[in-house]
């Protein structure tokens, strides 16, 4: 099922936070945050720790009270509504299954809640094991299965009671690096399936790259840009955007005349209102391309490969430029010509950069 | 959380801490007050009782024992325990839950229990040995083992003995400078919390110098009370400061690790 | 390796001398009467009515003072845990509690004396303000005082022992059944009560055993022997029917270790579950 096949077959509900603020003593974890999730959306909440992200997402649980702003689901005022009446579904970092109860006991334990009756308790229960894929381990306690198992029972326990949103907690920052890309993209398909709408929060901006129908990119207590993964990544709106999402090569640079020359070659500005002066280019690897061994000639942007790591289908080439050190993405094809101890040349694509003026 | 229920949280800890508060400090401070009481209700504070404490020797003679077996009793079971946790540690691994068993027995056995089986023994030591109060040390450090145990044991844990002991002796180091110089240096602080515990339980132990029919600081403080009970008060204050001072030592000093397996189970009072 | 085996000789010599000698002697001298011919008479002896009753006495004590000393020190222990793990008053009041577990015997009588005795300092104050605490004879001196006196170690063993299992509660558990529809209520009785209860009724068997095996501040607070089965086996020593049946102080002393024994085998079991769910 495609992305736009899949949205159609969403049928979640528009969840709103409006200009939310939390202080906690002297730190203000949350400055004015708003952000608006379309029904069955998955809106990835990106930023390092401290950020903010997780406020947010506690917030819109209901598990701590904003000190001003609202939290609107499905149009309805939920801001003063106890966590417990708020309809929301939530998984955890970690330690979330109650270790006395098995699986299946954990997943039933919402719906015994609700006040469902038995048989349909276990009927929903199976249901929604069976979507996780661990209908086996239904009656397996918690310190009987790995992390990985551990979390898709907490997202069918927090999925069963059919919530109107569903909150993930970086719940996979506690796993291992190999099921974690296969948990990810298993929740995905779970989340798509269901069609609800989902908070999800990471600092692992790979991750919220990979599956988020939006990324939020957050820092000290704001949302610095929010958009498409592909957006957020080709076109970042700020210099923390750039530097925290992917690789970026910092080269120092003049600003002049509305566009910034940096060494020889002259680039478009993503800002406007950059004040003459010095600047720090920020550049993509993937915009840095070789155009040739350096042969007898020099130039700001000649220089002597250093290492060559091998990344599939492409290949990211360190070359010492003298002064600093640059980053090449490129086809692994091309990477080969040019291994290390190498001389090259180095070109950068006219794409327009961000520059940063604080350093 | 909430904040309704963060209050209704804040406000039953400050109650709970009030009253347990006064309930432990109010039978402090009424020592205190009865130890520095006059003559009369009207009468003024007076430090009589405390000064009356030198003038009684059969109180200084039971504080001075008290205080030698105290010091006997650590150092006798250091010498036994600590030689005896690194060997197993070392060379006979398959022995470590014996050991540990062993020691940490006489706290299931109730000491008034004990103290039947220990008589026999203790009469024939007073015939064949000594009559002296001292030869209550041998059994002391029994009472003190499963205390001093566990202090020990964390501090082996917390340093790799194997590892040391081999590089030293690959070094050319005998047994004993292995002991004295390797190990006890990196177990200060748990020796010391052990040594602490043993001081504490033998200050304070009543059951068997009682039933043996020796006098030591508790037995000479019931006994005074009897009489005067300004005095024995004060010599129990005292007591109970030094014991505190010494317990207050022991959380403060000592890593980490080693507080947190001596949380686990106090001195059980007899 | 027998050389090995060398090093350890010390301690279990040691050990076996004045340790598991001792437990044997009690064993076999409990059946074994005056003349040394093997007998139950000593075990039988525990049936009559006047001993039966000091048993009944002991286990009463050590029922209320475990039972007030759970609830009171599970009270404390829960504001405890519910700070800040790192706080001051947290590390205070932990450092107090094993202070005042220790505290016990004559002192601990002592303390109370001069709180609760005829002219205690509480006593006193009390009656200034119009109110007689004994009304009906001094009950410091008698069972339901040595009971008051044996929580104020009861308490501190409790916060102690069964601190570790609140702080093992996960943060997660409550809000997890919070965003599925739970009350507090809700929480208790289906999530905390349940993980919580062995390790509340593990620290109860500790503490009913620590009473059942206290000994001195009975001895220093109560004059009548025979209330309870440590008072009653220090009367033998020194009496004629002591004398006469050297056996039944050592049946006496022998049912004592049964009991304690089975007690903390029970808390051993429930504290292997509690911690599998609560590390």
């Amino acid at each position: 099922m495609s992305s736009s096949e899949a949205r159609e077959a969403r049928a979640g509900v528009e969840v709103r936070l409006e200009n939310l603020q939390r202080r906690y003593a002297a730190t203000t974890a949350l400055n004015g945050l708003s952000l608006t999730m379309a029904p069955g959306e998955l809106v990835a909440l990106l930023g390092p720790s401290g950020c903010g992200k997780t406020t947010a997402l506690r917030l819109l649980a209901g598990l701590e009270e904003a000190d001003s702003g609202r939290v609107i689901i499905a149009g309805r005022d939920v801001t003063n509504v106890p966590a417990n009446r708020r309809d929301v579904g939530m998984v955890f970092q970690a330690y979330s299954l109650f270790p006395h109860m098995t699986a299946r006991q954990n997943v039933e334990f919402g719906l015994q809640l609700h006040k469902v009756g038995p048989g349909e308790r276990r009927e929903r229960a199976g249901e929604v094991l069976e979507l996780v894929g661990l209908s086996a381990h239904a009656n397996k306690f918690a310190h009987q299965m790995s992390g990985g198992q551990q979390q898709r029972v907490a997202l069918a326990r927090a999925l069963a009671i059919r919530p109107k949103v569903l909150l993930l907690d970086e719940p996979l920052s506690a796993l291992d690096a190999k099921v974690r890309s296969r948990l990810r993209d298993e929740i995905r398909r779970v989340q798509l399936e269901v069609g609800i709408t989902t908070l999800f929060v990471t600092h692992d901006q790979e991750e919220a790259l990979a599956i988020a129908d939006r990324v939020g990119v957050m820092q000290a207590g704001k949302l610095e840009q929010l958009g498409p993964p592909m957006e957020i990544y080709s076109r970042p709106a700020t210099p923390f955007v750039a530097e925290f999402v992917g690789l970026t090569n910092r080269i120092p640079g003049e600003v002049k005349f509305g566009s910034v020359e940096v060494r020889g070659t002259q680039l478009p500005l993503v800002q406007k209102d950059v004040p003459t002066g010095p600047a720090v280019a920020l550049v993509r690897p993937e915009a840095v391309t070789i155009t040739g061994d350096g042969g007898m000639s020099d130039g700001p942007l000649v220089g002597t490969v250093i290492a060559v790591a091998f990344l599939g289908a492409t290949s990211r080439v360190t070359v010492d430029l003298g002064d600093i050190t640059v980053l090449a993405q490129l086809p692994t094809s091309a990477a080969a010509e040019h291994p290390a101890g190498t001389k090259v040349k180095l070109a950068l694509r006219p794409d327009p950069v961000l520059v940063d003026i604080h350093n | 959380m909430r904040r309704s229920r963060q209050i209704k949280l804040q406000v039953f800890r400050g109650i709970v801490f009030l009253v347990m508060g006064a309930f432990f400090l109010v039978p402090i401070a009424a020592m205190f007050e009865f130890s520095t009481r006059g003559n009369s209700v009207t009468a003024p504070r007076t430090l009589v009782a405390w000064t009356n404490i030198f003038k009684t020797p059969d109180l200084v003679d039971a504080i001075t024992a008290s205080l030698e077996l105290a010091v006997i009793t650590s150092v006798a079971m250091l010498v036994l325990l600590l030689p005896t946790m690194v060997w197993v540690r070392l060379r006979l691994p398959s022995l470590h839950r014996v050991v540990e068993f062993l020691c940490l027995l006489p706290i299931t056995i109730p000491a008034i229990a004990l103290v039947v089986g220990i008589f026999p023994i203790n009469r024939w030591m007073r015939i064949n040995i000594s009559d002296s109060i001292l030869m209550l040390s041998f059994f002391y450090v029994i009472l003190v083992m499963p205390y001093s145990y566990r202090a020990l044991d964390a501090g082996l844990a917390a340093i790799d003995i194997k590892t040391l002991s081999e590089a030293a002796r690959s070094l050319g180091a005998g047994w004993s400078t292995v002991m004295l110089r390797v190990i006890v240096p990196n177990m200060s602080s748990a020796i010391l919390n052990a040594s602490l515990l043993s001081v504490a339980v033998v200050l304070g132990e009543y059951t068997f110098a009682n039933l043996l029919t020796y006098e030591n600081l508790q037995v000479a403080i019931a006994y005074v009370g009897l009489v005067s009970a300004g005095t024995s008060i004060a010599v129990a204050v005292a007591s109970l400061l030094f014991a505190f001072v010494l317990l207050m030592i022991l959380s403060f000093v000592g890593r980490p690790r080693e507080r947190m397996a001596r949380a686990e189970e106090p001195i059980v009072p007899k | 390796m027998p050389l090995n085996w060398l090093g350890a000789t010390p301690y279990f010599a040691y050990v076996g001398l004045f340790l598991l000698l001792p437990t044997v002697l009690l064993a076999v001298g409990a059946f074994v009467d005056k003349d040394g011919h093997p007998t139950l008479a000593n075990v039988t002896a525990i049936g009559q009515p006047y001993l039966l009753k000091t048993f009944v006495g002991s286990t009463v004590i050590s029922l209320v003072s475990a039972l007030v000393g759970a609830i009171a020190g599970a009270m404390l222990a829960y504001a405890v845990a519910t700070g800040n793990p790192r706080g001051a008053l947290r590390r205070v009041v932990t450092s107090a509690a094993g202070v005042f577990a220790q505290f016990g015997g004559v002192t601990l009588v002592f303390a109370f004396i001069a709180t609760l005795g005829t002219v205690g300092l509480v006593t006193v104050f009390l009656k200034d303000h119009g109110i007689d605490i004994f009304p009906n004879g001094v009950w410091l001196y008698e069972p339901s005082g040595l009971t008051l006196i044996y929580t104020y170690f009861q308490i501190p063993l409790m916060v102690l022992v069964f601190l570790p299992a609140l702080d093992g509660i996960r943060p997660q558990w409550r809000e997890a059944t919070e965003s599925m529809g739970g009350s507090a209520w809700h929480y208790w009785r289906y999530v905390a009560g349940p993980l919580l209860a062995p390790a509340f009724l593990g620290s109860t068997l500790l503490l009913f055993a620590n009473a059942f095996s206290a000994y001195a501040t009975a001895a220093v607070l109560i004059t009548q022997g025979g209330v309870l089965v440590p008072l009653q086996i220090s009367a033998l020593f020194t009496s004629e029917t002591g004398q006469a049946q050297p056996g039944l102080a050592k049946a006496l002393a022998l049912a004592m270790v049964a009991i304690v024994t089975i007690v903390m085998l029970l808390y051993t079991l429930l504290q292997r579950r509690t911690s599998r769910w609560l590390r």
